[in-house]
């Protein structure tokens, strides 16, 4: 009887012990696959299978039809649709990229390069974009005022900037960088819309591309940082010797080295930019929509249609998940390296 | 571009040189010009893209938050009106909405507003006591009291009784209660899914799924299946009598129903991080502790508590930051609604800029900004830093 409580190794429970931990794991596991279950059954209904109450199987409760499907991917939505599947399947992953590639370059010049920015020269820096946009909301041209800025910034630089003998490091450059996803987005977006529009960028790729690209940075400077900082620097030292330029080391030595926690950034800043939402919302009015957009306006058009809405929505989380499934080895690995040392 | 220019030459200017032996004389001048420089070459883009999308827009947003917003011929003009669109974030209509409707003082609120502050004033006592006393940290701890404070005051006046909560309670509720569930459910099925159990890596990757999900898809997910007479759970709500009863149209009701969405998708990002933590333990002195007859309640406690306290910290911390911006989820599930009672923030802010009240959006947004940057802060300096150091 004692040998059910008892466990064999550390690790492997008792046969008692690992029944509880099955139905706990059960219990959860149900939890997160019944509502994904719903929604794919959902899709298969037709307005009456749902108005008339909850059916549970298919071709036992209810015969599934294609006929969600049909409207959404070749009926009267279709246009919009596919027009903001494309623009998510453009815009999600390039930005993430793009954030990828800047901020591993980052992370590694902070973990490898010494910094050492005057407060004075910060300080003079933020005295002059305060100038600027009190200049332009009193009505100067902002060419002039951003001119004249730059012009006080460099002189200002020359003469009282270089009197301040406090330096940051590179701790107080990566904290500065990770406190700027403190930022709640709608605390920031006025502005950028308004520079958008003066820049005529509004409803472009780029400018979610930009945006994306700036509020992920964070997340793959503290994720890749802790990472980079685990690669042996012998030898980055070595290849030095031999001749390599910093440029080299980094493409040929750090990155093969990094890519677990690569692939690891990658999917979170994906899964970020995939199903952002508010700055899409501000950014974006018709051509560049992006789905999580075309869902929620779902509700306000055409009322809670849920088969159609299942569709939508399951079209847009099959990608991340299909993805997310083949990665999952490289997460646990990309983040037991990298994030777990806190 | 003029500033872009400068700081570039600016901070080539003071980067420091490289650590590592100085390249052979062999180099051309050229490339080793253009390693001297690699350092800034690294890290400008990234600090230029901080500067132009997150420092500017902060500093302009402040302008607009002092600001009025009107459309004038030929586009639109803001008027500077000092700090009067944070006035009226406090008092009027926009204060009960912001704040919350207070409601007339009860014993009860006297006496959980006596004890937080007994408690603060202890906190306060402790330090000026014990410690060594600096200027810095007095003052981070009186602004810590004072903070704290106000919050409860406003706590215990809406949160019971006829008052009311405000967008700011709200989102204290959804990120409080949210992070706390989806810690403790994180952490324990990382324990469990770390033990020798087979079809563990089935388990793990189910349990990943949530958080690859839109939260707008979670949310109109949320609302499909707590329908009480179209939805799976239909019969149930029939068997309790609560056919007619939609918990949406209840406050409370609403709340959860977003708790629970939230609870439900972040979890995961808990548990993956935690499951890491855990298997990156070192395994001998569980092994010795084993062997000396420590049940698994003391392991846990001394050992494996003790080993991943500082990833849980980072990991509290990062969700502290992303929850305050929750808005997805209030906005689809329920649209606010009932009346004002599932807005976030965020929410508000959004509602305002749609009613072409820009500077008061910006105030709202900068609100939430001292939330958040408060509750960092708290947590860093008391939490986080004593945690980690102890270890």
């Amino acid at each position: 009887m004692k040998r059910w409580f008892q466990s064999k190794t550390i690790n492997t429970p008792s046969p008692i012990g690992a029944l509880l931990s099955y139905l706990a794991l059960g219990i959860w596991a149900f939890l997160i696959i019944f509502p994904l279950y719903w929604l794919v059954i959902t899709s298969f209904k037709i307005s009456s299978q749902v108005a008339e109450g909850p059916f549970y199987i298919p071709f036992v409760d209810f015969k599934p039809s294609l006929d969600a499907w049909k409207y959404i991917l070749v009926g009267d939505l279709s246009n919009d649709t596919l027009r903001n599947f494309s623009n998510t399947i453009i815009v999600a992953p390039l930005s993430a990229l793009i954030a990828l590639a800047l901020g591993a370059t980052a992370a590694y010049a902070l973990v490898r390069f010494d910094y050492r920015p005057r407060v004075g020269a910060i300080l003079t820096f933020i005295g002059c974009v305060i100038l600027s946009i009190v200049t332009i909301a009193m009505g100067v041209s902002w060419q002039i005022a951003l001119t004249v800025s730059a012009a006080a910034f460099f002189i200002l630089l020359q003469t009282i900037g270089r009197r301040f003998k406090r330096a940051l490091g590179n701790n107080d450059i990566a904290f500065w960088m990770i406190s700027q996803r403190m930022l709640p987005p709608v605390a920031v977006v006025i502005p950028i819309y308004i520079l958008f529009q003066q820049l005529h960028l509004l409803d472009t790729y780029a400018a979610l591309i930009i945006t994306y690209v700036t509020s992920n940075l964070p997340i793959v400077i503290w994720l890749m940082r802790d990472y980079v900082s685990t690669i042996p620097i012998e030898l980055e030292e070595c290849a030095s010797i031999d001749g390599a330029s910093r440029y080299r080391i980094f493409w040929s030595i750090v990155l093969p080295l990094a890519i677990p926690g690569l692939v690891a950034t990658f999917l979170f800043v994906l899964v970020f930019t995939w199903n952002e939402y508010l700055l899409a919302l501000f950014l974006s009015s018709a051509k560049v929509q992006t789905l999580p957009l075309t869902i929620a306006a779902q509700n306000a058009t055409r009322g809670p249609q849920w088969w159609n809405m299942s569709v939508l929505i399951l079209i847009m989380i099959v990608p991340v998940i299909v993805i997310a499934i083949v990665l999952e080895r490289y997460i646990t690995r990309g983040l037991l390296i990298g994030a777990v040392k806190g | 571009m003029g500033w872009a220019l400068s700081l570039l030459i600016e901070l080539v200017t003071m980067n420091t040189q490289p650590e590592e032996p100085q390249p052979s004389r062999f180099h051309s001048v050229i490339s080793s010009a253009a390693d001297r420089l690699a350092g800034s070459i690294f890290i400008l883009p990234t600090v230029l893209a901080l500067l132009f999308l997150s420092i500017f827009p902060l500093l302009a947003s402040l302008y607009v938050s002092l600001a009025k917003f009107d459309i004038a011929p030929g586009g639109y003009k803001f008027t500077f009106v000092g700090l009067n669109n944070y006035r009226k974030l406090f008092t009027g209509s926009e204060g009960t909405h912001f704040l919350g409707k207070f409601a007339s003082n009860t014993p009860l609120t006297w006496i959980v507003f006596g004890v937080v502050v007994i408690a603060l004033a202890f906190f306060l006592a402790r330090y000026l006591l014990n410690a060594k006393v600096s200027i810095s940290g007095l003052i981070g701890r009186l602004l810590l009291a004072i903070g704290i404070g106000l919050l409860t005051w406003m706590l215990v006046h809406t949160l019971w009784n006829d008052g009311r909560l405000g967008t700011a309670s709200i989102t204290l509720v959804y990120v409080f209660v949210g992070i706390f569930f989806q810690y403790i459910l994180g952490l324990g099925l990382a324990l469990l899914t770390v033990q020798n159990l087979p079809g563990r890596r089935f388990f793990r990757v189910i349990f990943l799924l949530p958080m690859m999900i839109t939260p707008v898809g979670v949310a109109y997910m949320f609302r499909m299946l707590t329908d009480t007479s179209k939805g799976p759970f239909t019969p149930i709500w029939q068997g309790l009598g609560l056919i007619d009863f939609s918990w949406v149209n209840n406050a409370w009701g609403a709340r959860t129903a977003i708790l629970i969405g939230d609870i439900w998708q972040w979890t995961p990002f808990m548990f993956i991080v935690l499951v890491a933590a855990l298997e990156s333990q070192p395994v001998e002195p569980i092994e010795a502790a084993t062997v000396d007859g420590a049940n698994s309640w003391q392991i846990f406690q001394h050992i494996t508590w003790p080993a991943i306290l500082p990833v849980s910290m980072t990991l509290i911390l990062i969700r502290l930051i992303e929850a305050f911006k929750i808005v997805d989820l209030p906005n689809v599930m329920t649209n606010g609604g009932p009346g004002t009672a599932t807005q976030s923030l965020t929410y508000h802010a959004y509602i305002n800029w749609r009613a072409l009240n820009i500077g008061s959006s910006a105030a709202v947004a900068y609100m939430l900004l001292f939330l958040v940057t408060f509750f960092a802060m708290i947590f860093v300096n008391l939490i986080r830093q004593r945690t980690v150091e102890t270890l």
